[in-house]
């Protein structure tokens, strides 16, 4: 029994900054991280291999550089990592984005039964939380988003529970597996590498999968297989407020200019 | 007068093999340890057992130490006596008697005055066990037990020899004066009585000596009586200022989960308390509330030595954990992580027991091994790791607190200094005033500084004491490589934290590097003139000063900041009770800056009180750590109006 752990190497978006000038991502010397939403994802896949004693393998479609994120998986605790990198995967929209991973997802069901596949919620540099879904409508698995707890995984029945935390609400939703999840931060707390498994994970091999593996049409994948693209990236202007005094040398200052503001807007009442 | 040697021959012999056999178990399962160097600087290690063990330098400090020194000595002039006791029960013949009387005589009267010191010392020692126990679990059987044996002895020895000389039987007993005025008062006794009472104390001699090396040495704390002796001289030099070096490779462990995990010194410590109890009297987190103990720490490590040893030995798993909440033998994790590493522990005890080393290695296996922490560190560790700064804040932050002022980059042969700023400098909002303050004081005294702006990453101090000595190991030969790249030699910092770092454990990666804290710098600008301040500073009032641990009791920087304080206001700052060296922690030290304090009281308001009994105005610190714990205990203790000022923003306020 396999589950799958779906990850995205993302830049660490606190250091991104925007260009003002081309309004493009500034992304040089920018370190990159395992996609925050994606720690949960897989932190759900070993805490069901602890209990169930099932394989983890964790995918993900990116550059080469995006072994270290694979590496890091492999020192938390997945079996396997596989890395689908390839010239013509680049420049892919969601739509080319999940037909690559579900393609690669088909493969590893080849091998061995997949029970589940767990994604993030979305990334926090694309945003759009689309990649998901679209996995799960391409290899016809049951849906399930925004998934805060997995109430009952029954392997033999072949069925899971899960809760789904929406907005205001919770709702229990139950589906046959194969599944796939989309998970958001509340579901755990991701555990932290032992030494020893970020060891042998330092030297462990990393598949990797390209295009001659996978044997997909190039023009369904990739930038041409990318019906959306990017007309523009910018900040929002600020078009109302002011910044109040300086509030890092002279914070008390500051403060009380705000407070006077906040009087004379007659917010605050002495 | 002395039984008949051929009954008193083999209980001896018995005896003394029975000693040998004891300490030589005990020997083997210390020998369990891993290896570590401990016979480097004979000529000091010497000096060291001199003074501290025969000389009982650090015993002196505390009260009664005087007491101890008196049975220590006794104990070591009766060693004479108690030797020719034993062997002249064997063989007769060979008898400290047969000496010429001129020196046989004073021998004999150092015997005597011994006794009677050790008698009077041990029962001195009691009523005070009683009325001030050392601490408060302090009343134990074995303690009372073995100060009644010691007084046992002494008093069958003066029964011996007051005997001896009522019966006429002593060949110099003018040389015994306190034997002789008990013999006088024997005088009138019949002899037969005399003779029960003579064999009677013999054999009470024989009895508490035989129970001595074969019951309280092996088997209770008395056995420090040896093992803290050469404690003494297999202490470590240098201040608790560093931690071992951890070698990362596939196929080892890390840390210590078991005994035979830690060192053979660490476990000789566990031989050598003396469970005098000062180690727990000065604890921030024992005092504090925490389920911390460092002498029990040090008990349950030779617990779990003995409880485990046989099975160790046959190479066999331990049965007792050595962390866990199991009792007796195992400390717990909460206790684990409770140590602030302030060092005063090691800085008190008088046998060199080094107990805060062995709670950083027992992190180390929780982190490393177990990746098992306090859930706030999970933060602290990935923050470090990805930005290299505890706070997770993005790195091309780190250049925002000059914004108001020209500075340098660091350049080789362009500037002199490299003023490491650290992560709180750079990005804490109170501590980046205090780097404005040293940078203005820097520029006034026309020094040559630079600095490394975004390229400048954490010291990695907090995950060394935290455990996570793999991120430190990287981020340490990372900071090594930086600073050899740039030809970094003289280093001024404003955090005690990054000058312990990088001046003690990044020695252990081949650099050796000029580190000086500000606080050091000043005072030296301002001895040698090259720094003058424009007016003395009146309106900080009355001003005390607290020692940050890592500047003190670490790094022995105790004047410095004093010395700077005294010559900006004109006068000396005020002492809290507990300082220089006895100086009791803020709370933040060892990563606990990082981690909630859910058990017991706060260590900040502890220390806050402190300073408030002085009626200070100032609390003069000079560690950004020790600035955060210090100003938030004085807002709990509605005590806002005391403002909390680093030695350098003194300093400055003399520049305007
Ligand atoms: C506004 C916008 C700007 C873009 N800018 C660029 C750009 O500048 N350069 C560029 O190359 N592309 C860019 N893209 C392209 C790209 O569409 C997405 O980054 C990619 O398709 C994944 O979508 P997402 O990041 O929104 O993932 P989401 O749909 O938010 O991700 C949900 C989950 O799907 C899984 N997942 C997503 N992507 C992967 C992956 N690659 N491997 C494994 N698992 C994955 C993860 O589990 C993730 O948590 C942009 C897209 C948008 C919408
Ligand atoms: S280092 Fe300080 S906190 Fe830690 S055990 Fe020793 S005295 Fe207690
Ligand atoms: S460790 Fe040292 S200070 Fe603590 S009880 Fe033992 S001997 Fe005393």
């Amino acid at each position: 029994m396999l589950i799958v752990a779906c990850i995205k190497q993302v830049p660490d978006t606190t250091q991104v900054q925007i260009d003002p000038v081309t309004n493009t991502l500034v992304r040089e010397g920018i370190p990159f991280i395992m996609n925050p939403f994606d720690t949960h994802a897989l932190e759900e896949c070993l805490k069901l291999k602890d209990r169930f004693g099932c394989r983890v393998a964790a995918i993900s479609m990116g550059p080469p550089n995006a072994e270290a994120t694979m590496r890091k998986a492999l020192s938390l605790g997945a079996d396997e990592a596989i890395l689908l990198s390839d010239r013509a995967f680049g420049g892919a929209d969601t739509l080319a984005t999940s037909k690559v991973l579900a393609t690669a997802i088909a493969k590893l069901a080849e091998q061995d039964e997949i029970a589940l596949v767990i994604c993030g919620k979305q990334t926090i540099d694309g945003d759009t939380a689309q990649v998901g879904p679209g996995i799960a409508t391409r290899l016809g698995y049951s849906q399930l988003t925004l998934v805060d707890r997995i109430e009952e995984l029954d392997m033999q029945g072949r069925r899971i529970r899960v809760r789904r935390k929406l907005e205001g609400r919770h709702e229990i939703v139950e589906a046959p597996l194969p599944a796939l999840l989309t998970v958001v931060r509340e579901i755990n707390r991701p555990r932290y590498a032992k030494v020893p498994m970020r060891l042998m994970a330092g030297t462990a091999e990393i598949q990797l999968w390209n295009n001659q593996i996978l044997q997909l049409d190039a023009t369904t994948i990739g930038l041409k297989g990318s019906p959306t693209w990017v007309s523009r990236i910018f900040s929002p202007e600020r078009t109302t407020g002011e910044m109040l005094g300086d509030g890092i040398n002279d914070p008390v200052g500051a403060a009380g200019l705000l407070v006077d503001k906040l009087l004379e807007k007659e917010l605050l009442a002495l | 007068m002395q039984p008949n040697p051929a009954i008193i021959a083999p209980l001896f012999i018995a005896s003394l093999v029975l000693f040998a056999a004891s300490l030589y178990r005990r020997f083997r399962l210390v020998r369990l340890g891993q290896p570590e160097e401990r016979f480097d600087r004979l000529g000091a290690r010497f000096r060291a057992m001199l003074v501290y063990a025969f000389g009982q330098k650090r015993v002196l400090r505390k009260p009664f130490g005087f007491n101890h020194l008196v049975i220590f000595w006794s104990f070591i002039i009766l060693l004479l006596a108690n030797l020719e006791f034993m062997v002249s029960g064997i063989f007769p013949a060979l008898s400290l008697a047969r000496l010429p009387a001129s020196i046989y005589g004073p021998l004999l009267t150092c015997f005597d005055i011994a006794s009677l010191l050790a008698l009077a010392a041990a029962l001195i020692a009691m009523i005070r066990r009683c009325i001030f126990p050392p601490y408060p679990e302090g009343r134990t059987f074995e303690a009372y037990f073995i100060l009644t044996l010691i007084a046992l002895h002494m008093a069958a020895f003066f029964g011996i020899h007051a005997t001896e000389i009522a019966l006429g039987r002593a060949t110099v007993d003018a040389w015994m004066p306190a034997s002789s005025s008990l013999a006088q008062l024997l005088g009138n006794q019949r002899e037969p009585l005399l003779e029960s009472i003579a064999s009677g104390c013999w054999w009470l001699h024989a009895v508490v000596l035989i129970l001595f090396i074969n019951l309280l040495v092996p088997y209770t704390k008395h056995l420090h009586i040896i093992t803290s002796i050469l404690n003494c001289f297999l202490r470590r030099f240098e201040l608790p200022n560093s931690q071992p070096w951890e070698e990362f490779a596939a196929g080892r462990s890390y840390g210590a989960a078991a005994v035979d995990q830690l060192t053979w010194k660490d476990l000789f410590d566990s031989f050598a308390c003396t469970k005098c109890g000062q180690c727990q009297n000065v604890c921030p987190a024992g005092i504090t509330g925490k389920p911390l103990n460092p002498r029990q720490v040090i008990y349950d490590i030779k617990l779990n030595l003995q409880r485990n040893g046989a099975a160790l030995q046959q190479g066999g798993a331990a049965a007792v954990p050595l962390i866990g909440s199991a009792g007796a033998g195992s400390v717990a994790e909460d206790a684990i992580w409770a140590c602030t590493t302030c060092g005063a522990c090691m800085e008190t005890c008088p046998v060199f027991i080094e107990q805060m080393p062995k709670l950083i290695k027992m992190r180390r296996h929780l982190v490393q091994m177990e990746a098992k922490f306090p859930e706030e560190l999970l933060n602290l560790f990935e923050n470090m790791e990805q930005r290299s700064n505890p706070w997770g804040i993005a790195p091309s932050e780190r250049s925002k607190w000059h914004s108001i002022l020209e500075v340098q980059p660091f350049e080789a042969g362009k500037t002199e200094y490299l003023f490491y700023v650290g992560c709180a400098g750079a990005f804490d909002s109170r501590s980046k005033q205090v780097t404005l303050a040293v940078a203005t004081i820097l520029n006034a005294a026309g020094i040559s500084w630079g600095i490394l702006g975004k390229e400048e990453r954490c010291c990695g101090d907090s995950l060394r004491r935290l455990g996570n000595e793999y991120v430190f190991d990287r981020m340490a030969q990372e900071n090594v490589k930086l600073f050899q790249e740039k030809g970094v030699t003289k280093v001024i910092t404003q955090c005690p934290h990054c000058f312990s770092t990088l001046q003690n454990d990044y020695r252990q990666y081949g650099l050796e590097l000029e580190v000086i804290h500000h606080s050091q710098l000043i005072d030296e600008l301002l001895q040698s003139g090259r720094l003058k301040l424009k007016q003395q500073v009146t309106d900080l009032g009355r001003l005390v000063y607290h020692d940050p641990c890592y500047l003190g009791r670490h790094n022995s920087v105790y004047t410095a900041p004093r010395q700077v304080i005294a010559t900006a206001t004109g006068s000396a700052p005020l002492e809290m009770e507990r300082h220089h060296n006895n100086s009791f922690c803020c709370g933040a030290g060892g990563g606990r800056m990082w981690l909630e304090e859910f058990l017991g009281t706060r260590i900040n308001l502890t220390r806050v009180r402190e300073a408030l009994a002085e009626k200070p105005d100032t609390v003069c610190v000079s560690c950004p750590y020790c600035m955060t714990m210090l100003e938030d205990g004085l807002k709990d203790e509605q005590a806002g109006q005391v403002r909390v000022r680093d030695v350098a923003e003194v300093v400055a306020e003399g520049l305007r």
